[in-house]
């Protein structure tokens, strides 16, 4: 596991971008298949 | 006792090895839960059949007053920034976060038995007062904390975060019609416990948030950085103390810029369903047009990220300028867009128009720090979301009063919203002149250095 010294790990990294990061692309996508509809006349 | 010592600025210091990278998240941490106030009015109309259950009964809320709720937030929203941003600055971003997380989640608590007893002022001072509270400490405490962890790239790092309060409605949107449809029964609507569930879900977030947050040592440059050897026009070295930046021209210059270019945009963002229908009848459905909401909504959060990473190397006043110069050119050209029916260039013009107001958000903290330095820009920052509040009243009265007075004096509604476009336009020449007279501060008004006494304290502690 890559270390910056004794401080933050790349596992502590994907850990914290993927706990705020997952749920706001899954609140994105749903977003864009709602605009879809905007296309579709 | 010993717990509320690990909130203090002093115990946030980060340890060599920390890496800068982990400020983001802990910065969305808390602005994708305030974020939630965009996707309020999900909340709206079963809040109008509480007692009805299936359709709204004597005695239910009307719309009317359920809106009050929303706007008293604003409010505080932006008098909570201003009369706590010193606090903020100085108690250091965890004190502030964990602050902000409390006051979120006890606001939708108290909103929650605002719900069971079926007492509105209680909802009032739940989301109205302790939420408003909350979205004005939240919303600036990662600012500053952001910009001392990029010194190369301020404008990229102020953007991520505040492209997580445009983000925020993504997830508060779906989790709230899921939740509702989880705890709706034949007796009750299930709002009482959505906000329960909500309240609980945010406060872990933001404690989550609260924890990793760090400020750098003092002293701190990231790997290789050298600051410029020749300081720019626009940038300067030093800073300039809370109460003496409301003392400067260029703070209150700002401050119209960003009322101005937010005015444009909000009014047009909260009527863009409305204004869509009306100027392509029968092309444009209800459907259709809360997809143009969603998609216009995407760019407020992309332009956020977007503009302000551009602003990193172009600078912060011709960010400005280019909103203020598109804006203008985009704004002229929405009522031929509705003249000639062309649908598409109408919903690229408002998608940009949209990306640009959610970028002078983003764009405008390293604005300040440009202006006024590193030291109470996130104070200062707060002060200036007044202008944010003021613009939340211009843009709708503008657009809704306007439209109702060509209406009622025989203009076609699909041609009464031409009229307001062009004022925008109007307002947008101001704002571009107000950019133009922005110069760099005066020395008198810049600080003096801080003793090398504080500085080693600081680091002391850093190292304990």
């Amino acid at each position: 596991m890559q270390s910056n010294q004794q401080g933050t790990t790349t596992l502590q990294l994907v850990l914290a971008w993927g706990f705020v990061g997952i749920p706001l692309v899954l609140g994105v996508v749903q977003t864009l298949i709602n605009a879809m509809k905007l296309f579709q006349h | 006792m010993a717990f509320l010592s690990f909130l203090d600025r002093s115990h946030t210091v980060a340890k060599p090895g920390f890496s800068r990278w982990m400020v983001p998240p802990a910065a969305l941490c808390v602005h994708l839960c305030i974020g939630q106030a965009y996707a309020l009015s999900v909340f709206n109309l079963p809040m109008t059949k509480l007692i009805g259950i299936s359709q709204s009964a004597p005695g239910d809320w009307k719309l009317t007053e359920l809106g009050w709720i929303f706007s008293i937030a604003m409010v505080f929203l932006g008098c909570s920034a201003a009369v706590f941003g010193r606090w903020v600055e100085e108690g250091g971003p965890r004190k502030a976060m964990f602050t902000a997380g409390c006051l979120w989640a006890g606001g939708f608590f108290l909103s929650a038995l605002g719900v069971y007893t079926h007492t509105l002022w209680l909802i009032y001072l739940g989301y109205g007062v302790f939420g408003g509270c909350a979205l004005g400490i939240g919303y600036i405490s990662p600012v500053s904390t952001l910009i001392k962890w990029f010194p190369d790239r301020p404008g990229m790092a102020t953007g991520m975060a505040i492209m997580g309060f445009g983000g925020g409605a993504f997830i508060a949107s779906p989790l709230s019609v899921w939740l509702m449809s989880k705890f709706h029964t034949a007796t009750h609507v299930g709002v009482m416990e959505t906000f329960m569930v909500m309240g609980a879900i945010y406060f872990c977030f933001m404690m989550v948030g609260a924890a990793i947050v760090r400020v750098p040592a003092p002293g701190w440059k990231p790997e290789g950085y050298v600051a410029p050897a020749v300081s720019k026009k626009l940038i300067t070295r030093n800073d300039v103390y809370v109460y003496d930046a409301l003392k400067t021209p260029q703070f209150w210059l700002i401050w119209w810029v960003l009322c101005l270019n937010v005015t444009a945009g909000i009014g047009v963002l909260g009527q863009a369903s409305a204004m869509s229908q009306e100027m392509f009848p029968g092309v444009i459905t209800p459907i259709a047009a809360a997809g143009l909401v969603g998609l216009m909504s995407l760019f407020n959060m992309g332009g956020r990220f977007a503009w302000a990473s551009l602003s990193d190397y172009i600078g912060r006043r011709n960010t400005y300028f280019c909103f203020f110069i598109i804006g203008f050119v985009l704004y002229i050209t929405v009522p031929y867009a509705g003249g000639s029916g062309n649908v598409a260039l109408f919903a690229f013009c408002f998608c940009i128009i949209i990306s640009m107001y959610g970028g002078s958000f983003s764009t405008v903290p390293a604005y300040l720090k440009d202006m006024f330095g590193v030291r109470y820009v996130g104070a200062i920052h707060g002060m200036l979301l007044t202008a944010w509040s003021a613009a939340g009243i211009f843009g709708p009265v503008l657009v809704n009063y306007i439209r109702e007075y060509n209406v009622t004096h025989g203009v076609p509604k699909a041609q009464a919203y031409n009229t307001t476009m062009y004022i925008m336009a109007g307002l947008l020449v101001l704002g571009l002149i107000c950019n133009f007279l922005v110069k760099a501060v005066d020395k008198r008004y810049h600080m003096k250095e801080e003793s090398d006494e504080a500085l080693a304290s600081v680091a002391a502690a850093a190292r304990a």
